[in-house]
């Protein structure tokens, strides 16, 4: 296959992806499993921000629920405080809460980032109980315990013959949750390709060394840790506004990072499309399975959870994209190497092949 | 002139004494070898030169210009290059994304650009095929083997344009082929200008490359002058095989 025919099927396959996507809610016929795919587009762009900053530079970051909880509160407080009524303009708010919550992370950055490694974890985990305790406790503002409602949705605006309004409810959420992950997917494929990017991978393997060939370290990471702690302030904005209301209990919610750290390594860490199908593949299956099994309290998500993890770990332990893109290197190195074992022969004199002792292993670790 | 001029620098680890009022001056456009037991302190002279270890005592200047305990990217920025005894790429990056990390030095916007569609790009690939490894530039830089890390570190220091070269045992790990090659890279950018000092323990490569030698022993330099010279010192051949 030449490299112009691969690069017309990638445009052609992600393509198709799109047209399913937009066609989603047709193809479903139920709002159940649009109600499932909004949380699951919603936690894709969240954690596709997150990459950013942690898949990029390696940095764990697990606190990013503050983000995800202010931007819920910014969208809230907003909406009551100028009396917005339900409807659209909640979502052009949006952007504002996420930028809100990238405005907060910018000092709450700068002081983790001060740290590395394990300290730089819990500097976050910290900043995440802190901002909790806050919205509890600055009652003027939050609301404390109680939290504050959305303004209800009565109407849209638009009647579409054949579809209720119970049924267009859905649509506009999980169209705008679509497209903040394909804002976040572009934020990511443009960081990755960027020379600030390039910055942000150098880090993660040897953030000295970076430093020392004059990669800022510094200002890279705190404006990574901004861009990610935006997307995690839209999607708290955009999930609240779906699901009705703030509250300090599940609007900072400490399994939010847990979730979304989960769904990057299941999916790929560092990769473009491993976190977006760790999010559709996790988020879809716990809300799944707590739509199907309504005994036992919710749990059975978590079996389903240990299982997948469990093959994963077992078969695919870098996560699915980057195993999968192993396996397919390997598959089209061994149908090359007869050829490259020949032309071998010529190593060692630059500009005539490569200088080595042996044939290179495989592409193992490449970002998909 | 000299380019580079360390001054009765001092450095220590605890007890342990690694620089001991040590001088040395690098004359401009020169390929000088620092050699000497394992122990003596070429490589801490080597870190206190770039900016990795901060110096207890003495001056270090770089084309008149004190570098004494500067940070290693304002070194670097200055137009002094290094690589490690230890190869320091960047595994997880394919090679020809290593040789754009060290062109990072730029405003913001600058940084927003594509690297892979950037001016330095051509020169990024004319540099691999330089040192020959140019075929490999799309793998990981971590799959290369440990002699092909060295010339990918040897390259991506070669894209910031520097003054000067600090190798710290750029032959180790090399293939012998391949070693020869490498010195007439060194003699070729040596003739465009570039200043060399080298760490090395293969002696026939710093005999036969440099123009000025060093002898360290105990932190200190014992010895200096061409190789020829160098050789014969009672003093040298008492360091390597007195104790």
């Amino acid at each position: 296959m030449t490299d112009s025919m691969a690069k017309l099927l990638k445009v052609g396959s992600l393509l198709l992806l799109l047209v399913l996507a937009l066609l989603f809610p047709f193809i479903a016929g139920n709002s159940t499993y649009v109600t499932i795919a909004i949380f699951a587009f919603g936690f894709a762009a969240a954690a596709t921000g997150w990459n950013v900053f942690s898949g990029y530079t390696g940095y764990i970051a697990l606190g990013h629920a503050a983000y995800y909880g202010i931007g819920g509160y910014t969208l809230a407080i907003l909406c009551q405080h100028w009396h917005i009524a339900g409807g659209w303009i909640p979502f052009l708010l949006v952007p504002l809460a996420g930028l809100v919550a990238a405005v907060f992370s910018v000092p709450l950055g700068a002081i983790a980032l001060r740290t590395r490694r394990h300290t730089f974890v819990v500097v976050t985990i910290a900043t995440f109980f802190i901002l909790q305790l806050m919205s509890y406790n600055l009652r003027g503002l939050t609301n404390g315990s109680s939290g504050i409602d959305f303004p209800l949705i009565t109407d849209w605006g638009i009647n579409i013959p054949g579809i209720s309004f119970a049924d267009f409810y859905v649509l506009p959420f999980y169209y705008v949750a679509l497209a903040l992950t394909l804002v976040a997917l572009a934020v990511s494929w443009f960081v990755r390709n960027s020379k600030f990017g390039l910055g942000l991978l150098a880090i993660r393997d040897d953030e000295d060394r970076a430093l020392g060939l004059g990669v800022r370290t510094g200002p890279s990471k705190l404006f990574a840790f901004v861009i990610s702690a935006f997307f995690a302030g839209a999607a708290g904005a955009l999930l609240s506004y779906y699901i009705g209301g703030v509250q300090p209990t599940f609007t900072f919610d400490a399994l939010f990072d847990v979730a979304i750290a989960l769904m990057v390594f299941f999916g790929g860490i560092g990769t473009l499309a491993g976190p977006i199908l760790g999010a559709l593949v996790l988020e879809s299956v716990q809300k799944y399975s707590a739509t199907v099994f309504t005994q036992g309290g919710g749990g059975v998500y978590l079996i389903i959870y240990g299982a997948l993890f469990l093959v994963v770990v077992l078969l695919l332990p870098q996560g699915v994209i980057p195993s999968l893109s192993i396996l397919w290197n390997k598959y089209v190195l061994r149908r090359i190497e007869p050829t490259d074992a020949a032309e071998d022969t010529s190593a060692g004199t630059p500009g005539a092949g490569p200088v080595g002792d042996r044939l290179p292993r495989v592409n193992e670790g490449a970002s998909a | 002139m000299n380019v580079l001029e360390v001054a009765n620098v001092s450095k220590s680890y605890g007890g342990i004494v690694a620089l001991n009022g040590c001088s040395l001056n690098v004359a401009e456009g020169q390929i000088a070898g620092l050699i000497g037991p394992n122990g003596s302190g070429k490589t801490t002279l080597f870190n206190v030169m770039t900016g990795y270890e901060k110096v207890d005592g003495g001056t270090v200047t770089f084309a008149g210009r004190p570098i004494t305990n500067a940070k290693p990217d304002t070194i670097f920025g200055m137009g002094v290059g290094r690589t490690f005894q230890l190869t320091r790429i960047f595994p997880r990056l394919t090679v020809i994304e290593n040789m754009h990390v060290a062109v990072q030095r730029q405003g913001m916007l600058g940084l927003l650009s594509r690297w892979s569609s950037s001016g330095e790009h051509q020169r990024a690939l004319e540099l691999l095929d330089f040192v020959g490894i140019s075929r490999l530039k799309s793998l990981p830089a971590g799959n290369l083997s440990y002699g092909q890390k060295k010339l990918l570190e040897f390259a991506f220091i070669l894209i910031a344009n520097p003054k000067v070269i600090l190798l710290d045992e750029p032959a180790g790990g090399v293939n012998p082929a391949m070693i020869n090659v490498l010195a007439g890279r060194i003699r070729e950018l040596n003739r465009q200008g570039i200043t060399f000092l080298v760490v090395e323990h293969n002696m026939e490569f710093v005999m036969n490359l440099c123009h000025h030698v060093t002898v360290m022993h105990r932190g200190t330099p014992i010895a200096a002058g061409r190789p020829a010279e160098v050789r014969q010192n009672p003093a040298v051949l008492e360091a390597y095989l007195g104790d």
